[in-house]
């Protein structure tokens, strides 16, 4: 009785928990709000009123005027502000993007060698974790790029692997392929080949379940296509054509060099961050109960079936969440690049660019805004792959 | 409760949407007002107190200089400041205090030293800065007389052979970031025609460090500091600065916009130097000039037409200050440039116009 007496007769509107909610968080927003106009207005009016300056981007379409070391797209020094920051932010795209997919690589390996039941293994997996995970990364990468690969022998003495590659201190030449006209011809009958695996793959699975033995879908789906792009390279005129690096003057020439630089970078962030990894790795690993591992054991799966098809699917989601914090951490660490002179986004925009305009809140906003974008990519990716994993609970 | 909570949630949705429309609604009419109204600087301007008045009741000057270029600005192992550009620092304290030594240098990189004096954490930089258009008036900066006329050079192995730009074909070279330096270089090679890599650091030690280990063919910035950066190297005598210069470095110091009577006294300081020279008075022998009869020196000295007056400063021998305590261009330039020191940069274009060289400072009267 009491309760629905409470119901009908409702208490004045400033003792109703309703009224009062809904209330309290407009106050919330209203205050958040003001604040941040107040902060901008003030800077606004500082900046007119001590500095004789108006924010404005206008800059960012003239002509940048200086040169950058390595880049994705063409650039030149006619080109605008704006592209040089482009040329900066696929940089660090770059160098991001390779750095996630060693460092998980490495990352994984590390972490299962950490569990594994050899002394010598596991405890060389421990010492690698201990040593690189407190070891600050710009030590780290400064010890790359200036104690590494700075020593490496001077370019006119490259030691010369086959190939050739070319190793110096400017960094490692490498043979690289450019595609000639008939290269998309060959991208054509490569996607043909990615529609056929695709077939076979769905016409196995479908055996599979039918007869309860499931092959190795994967591998199939690979021979398939390498078998398609085979016949496509042959049957095509030359789709590609090697280009090797030479040495001539003063630096090799031809084929596709990664800088000195990118590789410091690249190797400090993969080495470091893997040492994280690693240990998400096994703590996800180590949240499968004991009891998933013995019942395995006991339908007969050997140790790598074991891990592979009962452990691993169910650590996953126990390691994705933090793995997405060490992939946000990497790209934001690739930042460091302007300590070891990789023509990263915020060493040509928050450096180079920046001192040549003087635009302090312009470029900084740009560049917050694009590594908060990145971020905030990375995650939704991550976030789309975990629930995609997530365990389907009855 | 659970109702509750789902209004709760939809209040808050609520609110953040019109928190968000009041946000948009407002910026847009604030935007437009603030954007185009630089005239509205000009009263506020004058509210500001002085630069002098600042550094008066300071009791010191604040300098943004460099710690990390022998020869114009470096902050020795004992911590204390020398320089050519340091001297001038203390030039202005003598003038304004009668104490060289009334100073602290405000150590700054090539990027921050327009943001630390435009903030007013210092008073004047004198830190090898290249008097730009763009500096002079996007920055908001007052480009004093120039003290040091350099260039950009670029810095080769012997052997290398390399004698021109066209030689640099295909070579790399390592720069420092946050100067124009960078600009300089793509300038010049494209006018050449010359492909290159350009590596580029944010500071000297790494851009010098890689260059020594080979990374780069050569190195580039002013010739001044290639002069200071070579005795630095592994073996100095391995390398050359070739003959081509790149760019036009007018090194001076420079100051705020809207205070012209601190720019004046900046400026007038400086003159004295070059002027103290011309006349042959130098720290040791300036007392013998206070009994000269040439009005051009009397004037210099502060005992006719009391100038020190007109830039501010009630010490009516400022300039005496500075020639005693500094000495007089030459003695400046000698003491952190000249030949007894490790650089030996001959004088150049740095010698008084009377010298073949382009000194000539505007006369006090």
């Amino acid at each position: 009785m009491q309760e629905t007496h409470a119901s009908q007769v409702r208490p004045p509107f400033y003792r109703d928990e309703r009224v009062l909610g809904i209330f309290s968080q407009f106050l919330v927003v209203f205050v958040v709000v003001g604040l941040g106009l107040f902060f901008y207005s003030n800077m606004i009016t500082g900046l007119r009123e001590k500095h004789s300056v108006a924010i404005s981007f206008s800059f960012l379409g003239q002509a940048a005027g200086f040169d950058i070391g390595e880049s994705l797209i063409e650039y030149s020094r006619e080109r605008t502000y704006l592209r040089a920051f482009v040329v900066g932010l696929l940089n660090t795209f770059q160098v991001a993007f390779l750095g996630i997919i060693f460092a998980t690589a490495l990352g994984i390996v590390i972490g299962v060698m950490r569990l594994s039941t050899n002394f010598l293994v596991s405890r060389i997996a421990a010492i690698y974790i201990d040593i690189f995970r407190n070891i600050p990364l710009l030590v780290l990468l400064i010890f790359w790029a200036q104690a590494v690969f700075l020593k490496m022998p001077r370019v006119a003495e490259a030691i010369v692997l086959p190939g050739p590659i070319f190793l110096s201190n400017r960094g490692i030449a490498i043979p690289w392929g450019i595609p000639t006209e008939s290269w998309g011809t060959f991208l054509i009958v490569l996607g043909a080949g990615v529609v056929l695996g695709a077939a076979v793959a769905w016409f196995l699975r479908e055996q599979g379940k039918r007869t309860g033995r499931m092959p190795l879908i994967t591998l199939w789906f690979l021979v398939t296509v390498a078998a398609v792009g085979l016949v496509g390279w042959i049957v095509l005129p030359q789709p590609m054509t090697l280009d090797q690096p030479f040495l001539e003057g003063f630096n090799t020439q031809g084929g596709k060099v990664l800088s000195q630089q990118f590789m410091a970078l690249l190797s400090g962030l993969i080495i470091y961050t893997a040492a994280f990894i690693a240990e998400v790795v096994r703590a996800g690993i180590q949240s499968v109960s004991k009891g998933q591992r013995e019942a395995a054991t006991s339908l007969g799966l050997n140790p790598a079936q074991t891990l592979r098809l009962i452990i691993f699917p169910q650590a996953l989601r126990v390691i994705i969440p933090p793995l997405t914090s060490q992939y946000l951490n990497l790209t934001k660490n690739s930042s460091l690049a302007i300590a070891i002179g990789y023509p990263d986004l915020f060493a040509v925009a928050g450096n180079t660019i920046l001192n040549q305009t003087g635009r302090e809140i312009e470029m900084f906003t740009m560049i917050m805004g694009t590594y908060l974008s990145l971020s905030l990519l990375t995650s939704l990716l991550m976030n789309i792959y975990n629930r995609r994993i997530r365990l389907v609970e009855r | 409760m659970k109702s509750m909570r789902k209004l709760n949630k939809a209040g808050m949705i609520l609110s953040m949407v019109i928190g968000m429309i009041i946000a948009a609604c407002m910026s847009p009419a604030a935007g437009p007002e603030v954007v185009e109204s630089d005239e509205a600087a000009a009263p506020a301007m004058q509210e500001v107190q002085s630069t002098l008045s600042i550094v008066q009741e300071r009791g010191k000057l604040v300098c943004i200089g460099n710690a990390q270029l022998p020869g114009f600005g470096f902050l020795d192992s004992e911590g204390n400041f020398s320089g050519f550009d340091v001297d001038y620092c203390r030039a202005i304290a003598a003038a304004i205090f009668g104490d060289a030594n009334a100073l602290e240098v405000r150590p700054a990189t090539a990027k921050e030293r327009f943001t630390i004096l435009s903030s007013g954490e210092g008073d004047v930089i004198i830190r090898n800065t290249t008097w730009t258009m763009s500096r002079d008036t996007d920055l908001g900066m007052n480009f004093g007389p120039t003290t040091f006329y350099d260039g950009q050079g670029l810095m080769v192995r012997k052997e290398s052979g390399v004698a021109t730009l066209q030689d640099l074909q295909g070579a790399s070279v390592c720069v420092v970031t946050g100067t124009t330096t960078e600009l300089n270089l793509a300038d010049q090679f494209a006018a050449a025609g010359v492909d290159y890599e350009a590596v580029v650091f944010e500071d000297f030690d790494q851009s010098f460090n890689a260059y020594d280990e080979g990374r780069c063919d050569a190195v580039t910035t002013d010739k001044s500091s290639l002069v200071s950066r070579q005795t630095t190297l592994t073996v100095p005598g391995d390398h050359v600065i070739i003959n081509v210069t790149l760019s036009k470095e007018p090194l001076g110091p420079a100051v705020r916009h809207g205070d012209d009577q601190w720019f004046d006294i900046v400026n007038w300081v400086v003159y004295s130097t070059m002027l103290a020279e011309e006349h042959g008075i130098t720290s040791q022998n300036v007392d013998s000039y206070m009994d000269s009869n040439d009005p051009n020196i009397r004037k210099l000295l502060g005992l006719e037409g009391d100038f020190c007056a007109k830039i501010g400063l009630s010490n009516a021998g400022c300039f005496v200050d500075v020639i005693k305590q500094l000495g007089n261009y030459a003695e400046i330039y000698d003491r952190n440039l000249g030949p007894d020191t490790v650089f030996d940069l001959p004088r150049g274009l740095n010698s008084l116009y009377t010298d073949g060289g382009i000194l000539y400072a505007p006369p006090i009267r």
